[in-house]
């Protein structure tokens, strides 16, 4: 299985209706039909899944977490965007 | 090394090895959701901030910098886990044609389909670490690593089967349940995935052997023959005594092994007294008694100079295990090119109407 006639796949799960896929691991395939069909005997053999996902991991484009303070620091100074920076007035209801 | 340390719970929620693989699971989700302390920036020094997630009892990521050694510390020692699990098909898989039932038969085939699972779950953790799978699998084949050694030792009756579910599976857990607490995410993720599935191994192995202990003379006595052999290599697992053991220092210092081999081994003859008694089973250890002032049995240890021999590939299965992966994977060559061959193909069919 050299890597350029089985490349690495990225493994999705989405557990059960209502939950989003989260990734659970990777595997090796020929093509995206056979990571399909691997990914349901490694990952689901306990019907831990409704849906797979299957993306070959050369397609993924991450930030490092190395980065993580640069990459997410706009975020940082914007308490605003959370609700909880606003104070609401004694008596008001359904804000 | 089927995994070589072991993790102490720090309050089990649901008791037992499950409601501490729980409590891992548990504490990383807790750890991960607690920001880290100040300290270091990841930019500016590395090594202090690499410190600093170990010390948070945080996790290190595929994507993360550590030190070289780390690296090679946990690619070999997740390759050589992941090994074993592969080798570890064969001992029971000499019994799946002839189990005594259907359900029996289901039951092991599901068991070691599972090891296989492991042992992939495994390699994908690996993987995260820079290496590739073609080098694992050939560093397997050409034998330059290892794999468990408790894996050389043959099959011989169905009790066999019951033997290493309760006492192979069960040291393996042992073992594995403080690598659910491992510093390294991916192998953490990897070993609480495997923990919940070995106690499924481990209680099916004891309902064998309960079955045959509670069945005629002749089962009986198979029962106990099996739990005779199986015992010390069972113990042996842990690997050396503290005392002789390499790389231990450092590994505990990196929160990649949490407990010293003699802890762990003394953990399973605790749990596994009882256990054999409820068996109605006799562990063949003559000077095996509790010891009030430490709390824990007295036992005699297993000989260390019959595992470095089979860890030096004179045990008795040795050579057959080594020359069957060789083959299965030989004669599998045809299947991976096939398939590869019909991924181009269809490929190229793909091109053709796309353009
Ligand atoms: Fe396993
Ligand atoms: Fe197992």
């Amino acid at each position: 299985m050299s890597k350029e006639t089985s490349p690495l796949w990225e493994v999705f799960v989405r557990a059960r209706r209502g939950l989003s896929h989260t990734h659970v691991g990777s595997l090796h395939a020929p093509d995206a039909e056979l990571a399909l069909r691997n990914a349901r005997d490694v990952y689901t053999r306990r019907q831990e899944g409704v849906s797979i996902w299957v993306v070959p991991a050369s397609a993924i484009t991450a930030s490092s977490p190395d980065e993580k303070d640069a990459f997410f620091d706009p975020a940082a100074d914007k308490v605003y965007r959370h609700p909880t920076f606003y104070e609401v007035p004694d008596g008001v209801a359904h804000l | 090394m089927y995994g070589n340390d072991f993790s102490a719970p720090d309050d089990p929620p649901g008791g037992g090895l499950l409601g501490e693989v729980e409590a891992a699971e548990a504490a990383l989700r807790e750890a991960a959701a607690r920001a880290r302390r100040s300290g270091a920036a990841p930019g500016e020094d590395l090594d202090a901030y690499f410190a600093d997630v170990i010390e948070a009892d945080q996790k290190i990521e595929p994507r993360d910098w550590m030190p070289d050694d780390y690296r090679r510390t946990l690619i070999r020692q997740i390759a050589q886990h992941a090994h074993s699990e592969i080798i570890g098909m064969q001992p029971e898989g000499n019994w799946i044609s002839r189990a005594p039932s259907l359900k029996r038969k289901a039951i092991l085939l599901a068991k070691v389909q599972d090891e296989a699972g492991h042992g992939l779950y495994l390699y994908a953790a690996a993987e995260t670490l820079g290496i590739d799978r073609d080098e694992l699998v050939e560093l397997l084949l050409s034998g330059r690593q290892k794999y468990s050694s408790i894996f050389n030792y043959p099959t011989l009756t169905w009790a066999d089967v019951g033997a290493i579910g309760w006492l192979v599976d069960g040291a393996a857990i042992v073992n594995q349940v403080p690598l659910c607490r491992c510093s390294y995410g991916p192998y953490a993720r990897a070993m609480i995935r495997v923990c919940k599935e070995e106690s499924f191994h481990q209680r099916q192995g004891y309902e064998i052997l309960h079955t045959l202990a509670h069945g005629t003379e002749g089962q009986k006595a198979m029962a106990q023959d099996a739990v005779d052999r199986w015992w010390y290599p069972s113990l042996a697992m842990f690997g050396p005594p503290d005392a002789d053991s390499t790389h231990s220092a450092k590994s505990m210092a990196w929160k990649i092994k949490r407990f010293s081999n003699d802890e762990l081994r003394q953990r399973f003859v605790d749990m596994c007294v009882g256990q054999a008694e409820v068996l109605g089973l006799t562990l063949p250890d003559p000077d095996l008694r509790w010891n009030d002032e430490r709390q824990a049995y007295d036992y005699t240890q297993p000989d260390y100079d019959e595992l470095m021999q089979v860890i030096k590939g004179n045990g008795p299965c040795n050579r057959q295990r080594m020359e069957h992966r060789r083959r299965a994977h030989t004669e599998g060559a045809w299947v991976r090119e096939a398939a590869a061959a019909y991924a181009a193909k269809r490929a190229e069919k793909k091109e053709k109407v796309a353009a």
